[in-house]
């Protein structure tokens, strides 16, 4: 069970076509990543709710395909929470 | 969701002011993600109940249905979900964790 590095970035991209999205391979063994979204898309809501936003981009896949992703969500042109 | 183990998180999270729902206990954490959050609750000297899901696969499953939240550890705070490791740590850096605390009159490091 592993994702490919490329497979996160287009999904996210595709609920977030605005999107600047940063993703690192963390142990080189498919499973564990980082990523940081920034998105215009994430003003006005929560960190919960920004963060739920881009498990949702990922259709179910995360906590089973991808076991670990690091996530840093950001507004983009809003002020830095 | 089977009410059985609605109810059972239920329980927990209103029995307990601030409640972590983690891999492993809070004196052995069994995943690194659990032991960040153990860490900063450490740290901040705030008592917790440590519910180990690895314990209870219903339980496992369960809380990742009740709050929508798709992965473990998840920190509920008087009966709020509060995040789950990666936003613990940046509401530590960043000061709002104290700040949750403080509002929420939980007992922790000034």
């Amino acid at each position: 069970m592993a994702m490919q590095l490329k497979e996160i970035e287009i999904l996210i991209k595709e609920s977030f076509p605005d999107a600047i999205i940063e993703i690192q391979d963390l142990a080189g063994d498919g499973n564990h990543y980082s990523a940081t979204v920034i998105s215009s898309k994430f003003s006005g809501k929560t960190k919960i709710q920004q963060h739920k936003m881009v498990y949702d981009s990922l259709r179910g896949k995360m906590g089973n395909e991808l076991h670990a992703l690091a996530l840093k969500t950001k507004e983009k042109d809003g002020p830095e929470s | 969701m089977d009410q059985k183990v609605k109810d059972k998180i239920e329980s927990e999270i209103s029995n307990n002011e601030v409640c972590l729902f983690m891999k492993g206990t809070p004196e052995v954490p069994e995943c690194g993600f659990s032991m960040a959050v153990v860490n900063i609750l450490k740290l901040l000297e705030v008592n917790y109940k440590g519910v180990n899901v690895l314990a209870d696969q219903s339980i496992r499953e369960g809380i990742k249905v009740y709050s929508e939240w798709p992965t473990i550890p998840q920190l509920y705070v008087k009966n709020e979900f509060i995040g789950g490791c990666d936003i613990i740590k940046e509401m530590f850096e960043n000061g709002e964790l104290k700040k949750i605390f403080k509002d929420k009159n939980i007992t922790h490091k000034q």
